[in-house]
């Protein structure tokens, strides 16, 4: 059927405004609470990624981003979390369709990407604080550290929190509180790429230019 | 190393006796209290209705509670600081000593603002909110407890630090590299952040949690240009919590790196960036501003409207204006450091989106104005705070356009005329507001008006004390006399301030006012009850329900047709008498179980802050896992909701009914 002749024949008059139509359903209203929380946690990145572009030039005569950075190696991260936001949408289409073993093998594939992303961080961090490079060296690394630090502190807790709602699933099924906050999980997950995607870009190909 | 970090008993000032009669009598005051309630045995009571409440209205009583508290500790420091300016000129010093001095300052900065202030409005906005959209609860009942305690955390942080240790000595607002390790090394800095941060969460959750209430539960009917106006001011208020409470959050850990783990983003060395943090701090200020006033917008537009017995004049502009400020408050927050040598055309810019804030205020003056005007208005105590709102605030405002010109800015930057500016608008607009709303939905909470004589005074010694006080700090400013001065040689200042110091003692009487009025209202309450739930004639949904209003709030969902939703039902009533008599049908209501949630996280959050502030880092752990736990005995509990069935809400709403029929 054509949906532009089905919309013709609806009365508009007849329909009440979307805004007068009462309270939302829960589901409705626990998604958009989420948004506005990650809403305020990008603004929160947003001052991070602000004193990062004030102090990217403070070296102090400390390592520039230019000497510490190693792109294969941050090119791997990002990879390891695309795929990772990928194989947590496939987490979500199992749970629609109700499918338990799907939802804990996404669950499963989804977390050890993130681990290793994690991984990989802490690495490069751990290499840098051996070459000397600390955050207590310049105002330049103390940002960076801050930064790229509170992104991994989100993906360890959303790692955290994956664990916690397979155990959920585990002991009490798909019901639909369950359901909702997997739903605010897989939001969350998709918004740790957004932030990485300008991280990415600001911090590793911007400040991998000497 | 130490078990117990820093802490040690030297951190008790047994040496400065004003600091230790202030705590003494302060312990005095929880124990009495504390004691009563054991006496009484009122703790399974306070227990089940109140502390683990999730009910939005007793949630919205407890800020308002804390925030009454709150004015009374942060006046005391007002009151002393007047004291010590009245008379440390020339050759006198003053009883208090500098570092004490700084001390207070700061208290009084943070405590008014984060404290008082805030609570009191998030606290109206819990209670009326959820009412005037017509609905059972907000969208996250249990985040909301959370809220409450966490601000109530910061709360406890912030009046430990009388007694065990010291509070900040950098002002309110922190300044570094003041604010730095190197030249703060003491646990104020630490204290005043912590505090910050944890009751930040607090606030922050309430932000989300209204703007969604806000958009998404609105009765059936109730389309965004029906909203009360009042809901409006509350949505932009939330907006801006959700947008600016994050910059402070970052700006503050950013600070707190800089302090516990050597890192460089403020400090003097390894090329930090002390501007970085005036400029960070402002653009969560700036918003603050608005996030403490336009609720109080909100207040005087439904006091007014509904003591006018007319609709709001120019409901449609209101709603612009209240929406225009909350974009334009974030563009103007350079004008607090107009001085810190930024180019003439970067201070230009400040100065004229300044000035240009000023014209969406102005309009709502001019609404509240023409909805007075050929109304029949009824001089009540809130109108009375309306009013002196309208005069004060004016007067505040033009002061601040004054300044948002840049080279005036250089002559009076710091200075009191500030001081005396930002008191202008702060008390004249947010705490004449606070007020305002205490008296107007008071009789909504508890089912009985406040006393009207007392009410009167009250306001009768602010307002003169507020001329009082603060008129002669304009003209200090522009004889030169700077903020924050502990001591002074210029004599000529002296009798200005003693002015100001008669001026903090009439609004102390004002506040004893305050405090008689509610004993006295209590007191005769039978004689003030208020049966029908309608004590104003008011316009709005609130007033449909009883006083104090059932945990469901509603009987059953109203369904909305216009603005002043109420108003058109009573009068439509009026001329079809028959239809409202209709029987009602009563369905059951599903509302959330209370939950020990909120109270408990909170205390592990004060573990947890009372443990960094003093490095004792194995307690801040377990703090944190005290805190983890609670969340996800929460998450794994199986019942959320209890069903109030169908007859109980009936037979609530037919004892209603035979009332109001008496």
């Amino acid at each position: 059927m054509n949906i532009a002749v089905a919309l013709d024949d609806v009365h508009t008059d007849a329909l009440p405004d979307a805004s007068e139509a009462g309270p939302a359903p829960k589901r409705v209203v626990v998604a958009y609470g989420f948004w506005i929380f990650l809403l305020s946690d990008i603004v929160m990145f947003s001052a991070l990624f602000a004193a990062y572009a004030v102090l990217v030039r403070a070296t102090a005569g400390a390592p520039t981003g230019a000497e510490l950075f190693n792109q294969v190696s941050v090119a791997i991260e990002t990879a390891c979390l695309l795929v990772s936001s990928y194989t947590c949408g496939l987490m979500s289409v199992a749970i629609g369709s109700r499918r338990r073993f799907g939802t804990y093998f996404f669950a499963l594939v989804t977390f050890v990407l993130g681990a290793a992303f994690l991984a990989l961080e802490l690495r490069e961090f751990a290499g840098m604080i051996a070459a000397g490079a600390t955050p207590q060296r310049s105002a330049f690394l103390s940002a960076f550290f801050t930064l790229v630090g509170c992104h991994g502190l989100h993906v360890a807790v959303g790692l955290i929190w994956l664990a916690v709602m397979m155990a959920q699933v585990a002991t009490k099924g798909f019901r639909a509180t369950v359901e909702r906050r997997l739903l605010c999980f897989a939001l969350f997950w998709h918004a740790l790429d957004i932030i990485w995607i300008w991280l990415f870009t600001v911090v590793y190909l911007m400040g991998g230019r000497p | 190393m130490n078990l117990f970090g820093k802490l040690s008993w030297t951190a008790i000032p047994f040496d400065q006796p004003i600091v230790m009669i202030a705590s003494a009598l302060m312990i005095l005051a929880i124990a009495l209290v504390l004691g009563w309630v054991t006496l009484k045995g009122h703790w399974p009571y306070l227990w089940r209705e109140w502390l683990t409440s999730v009910d939005h209205k007793r949630i919205g009583v407890m800020y308002c509670v804390l925030a009454l508290i709150m004015l009374l500790r942060g006046f005391s420091d007002a009151i002393m600081m007047r004291a010590q300016q009245a008379v440390a000129a020339g050759g006198a010093q003053g009883y208090l000593p500098p570092e004490h001095f700084d001390q207070i300052f700061s208290a009084h900065g943070t405590i008014m603002i984060f404290f008082m202030a805030m609570p009191f409005m998030i606290g109206l906005m819990n209670f009326a909110v959820p009412l005037q959209l017509g609905i059972r609860d907000v969208a996250f009942p249990t985040l909301n407890q959370v809220s409450l305690w966490l601000t109530a955390s910061g709360i406890l942080l912030t009046n430990i630090s009388l007694a065990v240790g010291e509070f900040a000595k950098t002002g309110w607002v922190a300044y570094p590299p003041l604010s730095e390790l190197q030249f703060s090394p003491g646990v104020g800095v630490d204290y005043y952040l912590w505090a910050l941060q944890i009751s930040g969460v607090g606030t922050l959750m309430t932000g989300i949690n209204f703007v969604t209430t806000i958009l998404k539960m609105r009765a059936p009917g109730m389309g965004y240009l029906r909203m009360p106006v009042f809901c409006w001011t509350a949505l932009a208020t939330n907006l801006l919590i959700v947008a600016a409470f994050p910059v402070l959050t970052a700006t503050f850990a950013m600070l707190l790196l800089d302090r516990y783990l050597d890192f460089h983003f403020f400090t003097v060395e390894a090329q930090g960036n002390a501007m970085m943090y005036v400029n960070l701090f402002w653009v969560w200020g700036h918003p603050e501003v608005y996030i403490l006033v336009l609720p109080a917008f909100g207040v005087f537009s439904e006091v007014i409207a509904t003591f006018s017995g007319k609709p709001l004049f120019g409901y449609r502009s209101m709603v612009a204006a209240t929406m225009a400020i909350c974009v334009l408050s974030f563009l103007v927050w350079l004008h607090h450091f107009f001085t810190m040598g930024a180019s003439a055309d970067v201070n230009g810019f400040f100065g004229i989106m300044t000035m240009i804030i000023a014209v969406p205020t102005g309009v709502k003056v001019f609404n509240w104005l023409f909805t007075m005007w050929g109304g029949r208005v009824r001089f009540t105590v809130p109108v009375l705070w309306s009013l002196g709102f309208m005069v004060t605030f004016a007067i505040g405002g033009m002061t601040g356009v004054l300044m948002a010109v840049p080279p005036v800015d250089f002559q009076v930057h710091n200075s009191l005329f500030l001081v005396a500016h930002f008191h202008n608008v702060i008390i004249g607009g947010t705490v004449f507001g606070a007020i305002a709303g205490y008296n107007y939905w008071f009789p909504k909470a508890f089912g009985f008006k406040l006393d009207e004589r007392w009410g009167r005074a009250s306001f009768w010694c602010w307002l003169t004390g507020f001329y009082l006080a603060f008129m002669p700090l304009y003209v200090l400013g522009l004889l030169g006399m700077t903020r924050r001065m502990q001591h002074y040689d210029n004599l000529n200042w002296q009798p200005w301030l003693l002015v100001a110091a008669i001026g903090a003692l009439v609004i102390l009487a004002g506040i004893i006012c305050q405090i008689i009025q509610i004993v006295v209202s209590i007191r005769a309450r039978e004689r003030h009850r208020d049966v029908t739930g309608d004590p104003w004639n008011g316009r709005t949904l609130e007033w449909s329900t009883p006083s104090p209003p059932p945990a469901w709030n509603f009987n059953v969902l109203p369904s909305v047709t216009g603005i002043d939703a109420y108003w058109n039902r009573k009068q439509s009533a009026r001329a079809h008498p028959h239809d409202a008599a209709q029987a009602r049908e009563y369905e059951p209501i599903e509302m959330p179980k209370n939950s020990a949630t909120g109270f408990i996280t909170a205390f592990f959050a004060v573990v947890s802050g009372f443990a960094l502030i003093w490095h004792i880092w194995w307690m801040a752990a377990l703090g944190v896992v005290g805190a983890l736990v609670t969340i996800l005995v929460f998450a794994f509990r199986d019942e959320e909701e209890v069903e109030i069935p169908a007859e109980r809400i009936a037979q609530f709403d037919r004892r209603h009914q035979a009332e109001v029929a008496l």
